[in-house]
């Protein structure tokens, strides 16, 4: 269960990403992704998501491999937060939920006793119940986030994927959104795997991190790739100032 | 939508009385009793009965028409573009239909090709659905290898100012007699659609129409990106293709029937979420249709007040719409 890959060939134009990676991303974990500029984090959520079929390898979403599977079917398996900004006037927090619905609504998007139930559970587990009624362009970023994020859990799907979610959070909002997800990943029984440059978050609060080491993706459980010295190496450049290298080190000494 | 209802309802009022307005006001007034009269076949004399029947029936509903189509034409695009300023004309399927006008109207006389009236109307039909489906062609032929949609959009403005040159190219070289009559179609007009050209028009816009409605769940999951409604199971290839079919069913018919009726298509939406203070197209849809139809009928009654042509007092009454929209820059998309 969860996201495989198998064998995955990654690229971007003519820029090579990934090769020959193998991974098992699990269920009921959260898993960030972590990697330099350009390393490829967003163009491999994309491939997952079902965005982006410029891969060779497999992908399995839950056993079953990506193009397998109905657009219906995906809609049903894999949720995508994207850092697109929703900002729309008129907009609902609630209509925006509501959306999640879509691949379970008829041609006009009726919605029915159950997955109204279901827009107002997530807009609680999100804690923005209050904001059903607020229109989108009203919200600060890290409520907006929580919107996307309630979105993707009515979508009801086992995987979700989050693309940057902290980008453009203040502290205090990365550690009370990174923590919501990781509540979700354990108590929901999702498959998390977020996109993030926060290292802190990856190492402290998540279960498992990913790091992109062009082109090889080592997967391993927060602790063990604290300790890899995988993080040294591909973060630290000549030139880093002394206190940039001492915050790199208590970062990774926790 | 109960929200919504008292509004609809509202409005659905006033467009039945500004219809009937449209019908009594004229050249020649006639009562509202009369027109009650002429309509359901009571007694009134033949006279009226012409003027109701003959003339100012069919242009009030090429009005509640094209207003409807041009409307919901504007809306789908500008959802699909997720640019506030997108519509028919934006696209190039204005300007591709007027380019196919223009051949007809300019290049026939040119070749010799005798300007019967029964051809010349049937043939400023075809070549707009023939000069809009080729813009369109282009346009999709290039989304389908380049994904980003503003390159769409400046592609579908620069095949506008292109084909406007060659237009007035066409323009330098032809006669008198043929510039007279194509400048006369660039003006506009509701008035030269007569009844057999109507039952071609309202089938062909009802079709558009039906497509438009068939497309409201996938333009509201278009409101969050194409990314989010592929993810949410969103076939995006034949969503772009009904959207596409439907604007040159809308746009391109009402085009060829009635000229190139401007801002119709781009104020009406934004005056649909000013009202109904929603972005969700089952309210936005039905609403600008009902919006477009009120404003072009309006528009008549202006018209014919006035004596203008159609296109000249929509540009009046858009135009202010539109720069509304753009100062106060709110987030539509």
């Amino acid at each position: 269960m969860g996201i495989t890959l198998h064998n995955l060939r990654l690229a971007y134009g003519r820029r090579l990403l990934m090769e020959h990676v193998s991974a098992e991303i699990p269920t009921e974990r959260l898993t960030a992704l972590v990697g330099r500029n350009g390393t490829g984090k967003s163009t491999l959520l994309r491939a997952i998501a079902g965005l982006n079929d410029q891969f060779s390898g497999e992908i399995r979403l839950n056993g079953r491999p990506l193009e397998a599977l109905s657009p219906r079917e995906r809609a049903a398996t894999i949720s995508f937060v994207t850092t697109d900004k929703i900002r729309i006037a008129n907009l609902l927090c609630e209509d925006v939920v509501a959306l999640g619905r879509a691949p379970y609504t008829n041609w006009i998007g009726r919605m029915q006793e159950e997955d109204r139930a279901i827009v107002f559970r997530s807009l609680e587990l999100v804690g923005m119940a209050d904001f059903a009624r607020k229109p989108m362009d009203t919200l600060s970023d890290g409520e907006c986030q929580r919107i996307l994020i309630a979105r993707a859990l009515a979508q009801d799907t086992p995987i979700i994927l989050l693309d940057e979610p902290t980008a453009f959070l203040d502290l205090p909002n990365r550690y009370i959104l990174c923590s919501l997800l990781s509540r979700l990943a354990h108590e929901e029984h999702k498959c998390i795997l977020f996109s993030t440059h926060e290292l802190d978050i990856a190492l402290h609060i998540c279960d498992r991190v990913a790091l992109i080491d062009t082109p090889d993706l080592h997967l391993m459980p927060a602790r063990e790739m604290a300790a890899s010295g995988h993080i040294e190496r591909l973060f630290t450049e000549e030139g880093l100032s002394k206190a940039a290298l001492e915050g790199m080190s208590q970062l990774l000494k926790h | 939508m109960t929200r919504h209802t008292p509004l609809f309802i509202l409005l659905s009022l006033l467009l039945g009385v500004l219809f009937v307005a449209d019908l009594a006001i004229g050249s020649v007034s006639v009562s509202a009793g009369e027109v009650w009269a002429a309509l359901t076949g009571g007694a009134c004399n033949d006279a009226t009965r012409n003027i109701i029947l003959n003339i100012r029936l069919l242009k009030a509903v090429t009005a509640l028409f094209a207003g409807a189509a041009l409307a919901a034409g504007g809306l789908q695009m500008q959802t699909l573009f997720r640019n506030p300023l997108a519509g028919p004309y934006v696209l190039g399927v204005s300007s591709g239909a007027g380019l196919g006008v223009a051949l007809f109207l300019l290049g026939a006389p040119l070749l010799g090709v005798a300007a019967h009236s029964w051809i010349q109307s049937l043939g400023i039909v075809g070549a707009a659905w023939l000069g809009s489906a080729l813009v369109l062609a282009l346009v999709m032929a290039v989304s389908r290898h380049i994904k980003d949609i503003m390159v769409i959009l400046i592609l579908g403005m620069m095949l506008g100012s292109g084909i406007g040159s060659v237009v007035e190219i066409l323009q330098y070289l032809s006669n008198e007699a043929a510039l007279k009559s194509f400048v006369i179609w660039t003006m506009g007009s509701l008035g030269d659609v007569t009844g057999s050209r109507l039952m071609i028009m309202i089938p062909i816009v009802v079709a558009g129409l039906i497509l438009s409605i068939a497309v409201i769940k996938p333009l509201n999951l278009l409101l969050l990106g194409e990314n989010y409604a592929r993810t949410m199971g969103l076939n995006i290839r034949r969503t772009r293709t009904l959207i596409f079919l439907s604007t040159i069913l809308l746009a391109g018919t009402v085009t060829a029937f009635c000229g190139p009726v401007g801002f119709v298509g781009l104020a009406v939406p934004h005056l649909a979420r000013m009202l109904f203070r929603s972005a969700d197209h089952r309210t936005l849809m039905p609403a600008s249709m009902l919006l477009g139809s009120i404003l072009l009928v309006v528009c008549d009654l202006l018209a014919k007040t006035l004596a203008f042509p159609i296109n000249t007092v929509t540009a009046l009454m858009g135009i202010p719409i539109v720069i509304l929209v753009v100062i106060r820059n709110r987030n539509i998309f």
